[in-house]
């Protein structure tokens, strides 16, 4: 089975700080780590791997310094790793990204995909689904657990609004995992030591066939408007009473602001 | 010369800092409490390769290097004294001896086993009459046709029980004094030799330290491990390793004890204030992180020096008689600034000044380090 996950380099959002004039993150001394979804994708993929035998890539769009995460895959078990660097990829949007990311996707064998929900950094989850209709394959979102039952389909159970679904879907596919999908293993101190031996490869613009209007800026169709600090919470009321009380205090509260 | 961390060290501590933080932190006031072996961390540690660090992999090691061990057991320590020594006494005093001194039959069949942690090690030196007189040994080793014959007992073994492969020494030849001891692989389960009790300690109350028992145990004659009246040296050597262990596990507690403190006195308000606004308590503080960062640098110079081949014994001694006693140090001053709460067992830093202390005795007390030192200057 090949499988490729998509990961992302993200600032540690534990631990940002906003510049209070500008509104902007200050990214000086603010740590990145792999997103989160992204570490249950790729735990998912090393799981089908210890159990079935799978050849993992692990492939990312980012700056050079976006190899940290890369080398981390390594540690954990990944076979192969690309970066996806281009200065014509700067700016680029969660299309552009996606165009990106599928154009590299299409020189790859995959039986499966996986790509995180979403970043912690944008928040939108719409790169995994759209590399999916970029490469016209069928898409399961917010997994929580992936079976695999041979030859070649896979039985997930999804997250909805309501509770779980349990479907069926043949590979070629790709999903879009959540963090509580599974507990990422660490890395291995071997893998950690080696991890730096091996190669990273570098694919830039020329490596993909993507149009180049379709990458980076250019290829962006989102503008930010403005972006602001959210105002700080006001501090909670305490009620210290017996739980019909509350019931009844929650109630009138939820009628206060028109919600019920 | 440099300092900066290379990117496998720094990806080395993301890994152990996180796994010292979700995996050790949440049980470390249970072992103490309970003197319970935390044998399900073991079990997580063997699966990443933590029993194995330093060795190359061809023995199942983990290809790495003392200074990442070091920083194991460094991050360890920060969280749980009993988890850090548990791994040192198993990588510097069973481990490190067979892979110096071990023939390559002895390498093959105890390595792969202990640096995945399948197998736990341990060491046994120590005996009521021959603690920092190491050469008054008496326990026996004779040889008998094929097989040695083992009498006597060993005390204060860390890991005992639990370990699977223990470094014996035992008098090969009383009248050769030093020259007379032998070093030998004993395995658990071998007739005649058993367990005797289990010390009630003051700290690392999670590690298991107990008596060690031979009566007319046979071993055969293959586990004499190094030459023949060679024991002494192999156990100079095992120690010289084990004291960067030590030394790390020391500067580990005291880092742990600091980090607490930091937080506590930025929390706690005395006087409208928080006490850490107090300049008394920014100097004391100042103080002790100089001292922590000092050992730091000890302990990584020692495992430099024992990483490339440069001897390294008297930077080893030295860097476990700093950082233990900075240990001790410090975290007997993080109880006081921690005040009434600091001396219960709400807040960890009592059980951290009860794990430090035993940094000043075991693998050579203070005094020994000084001896070590001092002679070397002298010489």
């Amino acid at each position: 089975m090949n499988i490729v996950v998509c990961i992302k380099q993200v600032p540690d959002t534990t631990e940002i700080k906003l510049n209070p004039e500008t509104g902007t993150m200050i990214r000086e001394g603010v740590p990145s780590i792999m997103n989160p979804d992204d570490k249950g994708g790729l735990e998912m993929a090393l799981e089908l791997k210890d159990q079935y035998g799978a050849h993992i890539t692990v492939i990312t769009m980012g700056p050079a310094q976006a190899d940290q995460i890369l080398r981390e895959a390594f540690a954990m078990g990944v076979d192969r790793a690309i970066l996806l660097t281009d200065r014509k990829f700067a700016g680029a949007d969660t299309l552009a990204t996606s165009n990106a990311l599928a154009g590299a996707l299409k020189i790859l064998d995959y039986d499966l995909i996986i790509t995180g929900r979403q970043a912690i950094d944008g928040d939108t989850a719409q790169v995994g689904p759209q590399v999916a209709e970029h490469l016209d394959l069928p898409q399961v979102t917010y997994v929580e657990n992936l079976q695999f039952k041979a030859p070649k389909t896979f039985t997930i159970k999804k997250a909805t609004e309501e509770g779980y679904q349990t479907v069926e879907v043949d590979a070629p596919c790709v999903v879009t995992v959540l963090a509580s999908a599974n507990h990422p293993r660490y890395m291995s101190v071997s893998g950690i030591v080696t991890a730096y031996q091996r190669e990273v490869e570098i694919w830039g613009f020329d490596n993909i066939k993507v149009d180049e209007n379709k990458l980076g800026l250019k290829g962006s169709p989102t503008r930010v408007a403005k972006s602001f600090t959210k105002g700080g919470k006001m501090a909670g009321q305490l009620y210290e009473v017996d739980a019909k009380e509350a019931v009844g205090i929650i109630v009138n509260k939820l009628k206060d602001k028109f919600i019920v | 010369m440099d300092f900066t961390l290379t990117k496998e060290q720094t990806l080395f501590l993301q890994m152990i800092r996180e796994f010292a933080e979700k995996e050790v932190k949440p049980l470390a006031a249970e072992v103490d409490e309970d003197e319970r072996f935390p044998e399900e961390t073991v079990r997580k540690m063997a699966k990443l390769g933590i029993m194995g660090i330093p060795f190359p992999t061809k023995y199942g090691g983990a290809g790495g290097d003392n200074i990442l061990y070091s920083m194991a057991v460094e991050e360890l320590s920060r969280m749980c004294g009993t988890t850090g020594v548990v791994v040192s006494a198993h990588t510097s005093l069973c481990v490190a001896p067979i892979y110096e001194h071990g023939t390559e039959d002895q390498k093959q069949k105890y390595l792969p086993k202990l640096c995945s942690g399948k197998w736990l090690g341990a060491f046994g030196l120590t005996e009521p009459n021959a603690g920092t007189d190491a050469s008054a040994q008496q326990t026996t080793a004779t040889l008998d046709g094929d097989e040695y014959v083992i009498n006597g007992s060993k005390i204060f073994i860390t890991n005992a029980f639990y370990a699977d492969v223990y470094v014996v020494m035992a008098m090969t030849d009383k009248s050769l004094g030093t020259r007379g001891i032998s070093a030998f692989i004993v395995e658990k389960g071998t007739p005649g030799f058993s367990f005797g009790k289990k010390e009630k300690k003051l700290g690392i109350r999670g590690s298991a330290t107990c008596e060690l028992i031979f009566e007319n145990c046979r071993i055969p004659k293959e586990n004499l491990l190094g030459k023949i009246g060679g024991g002494f040296g192999v156990a100079m050597k095992t120690l010289d390793g084990g004291r960067i262990g030590i030394a790390a596990q020391a500067l580990g507690i005291a880092q742990g004890a600091m980090d607490e403190t930091v937080k506590y006195v930025k929390e706690r308000k005395q006087f409208g204030k928080p006490i850490g606004q107090f300049q008394n308590t920014q100097f004391q503080l100042a103080d002790l992180s100089t001292k922590i960062e000092a050992a730091r640098w000890l302990v990584r110079v020692a495992a430099f020096k024992k990483d490339r081949g440069i001897p390294y014994s008297v930077d080893a001694a030295r860097a476990k008689l700093f950082a233990s006693e900075t240990s001790m140090e410090v975290t007997v001053k993080a109880v006081q600034f921690h005040g009434g709460y600091g001396y219960t067992r709400e807040y960890p830093v009592e059980r951290m000044m009860r794990d430090a202390k035993i940094t000043e005795i075991y693998e050579g007390t203070s005094e020994v380090q000084r001896m070590v030192i001092g002679a070397t200057l002298l010489k």
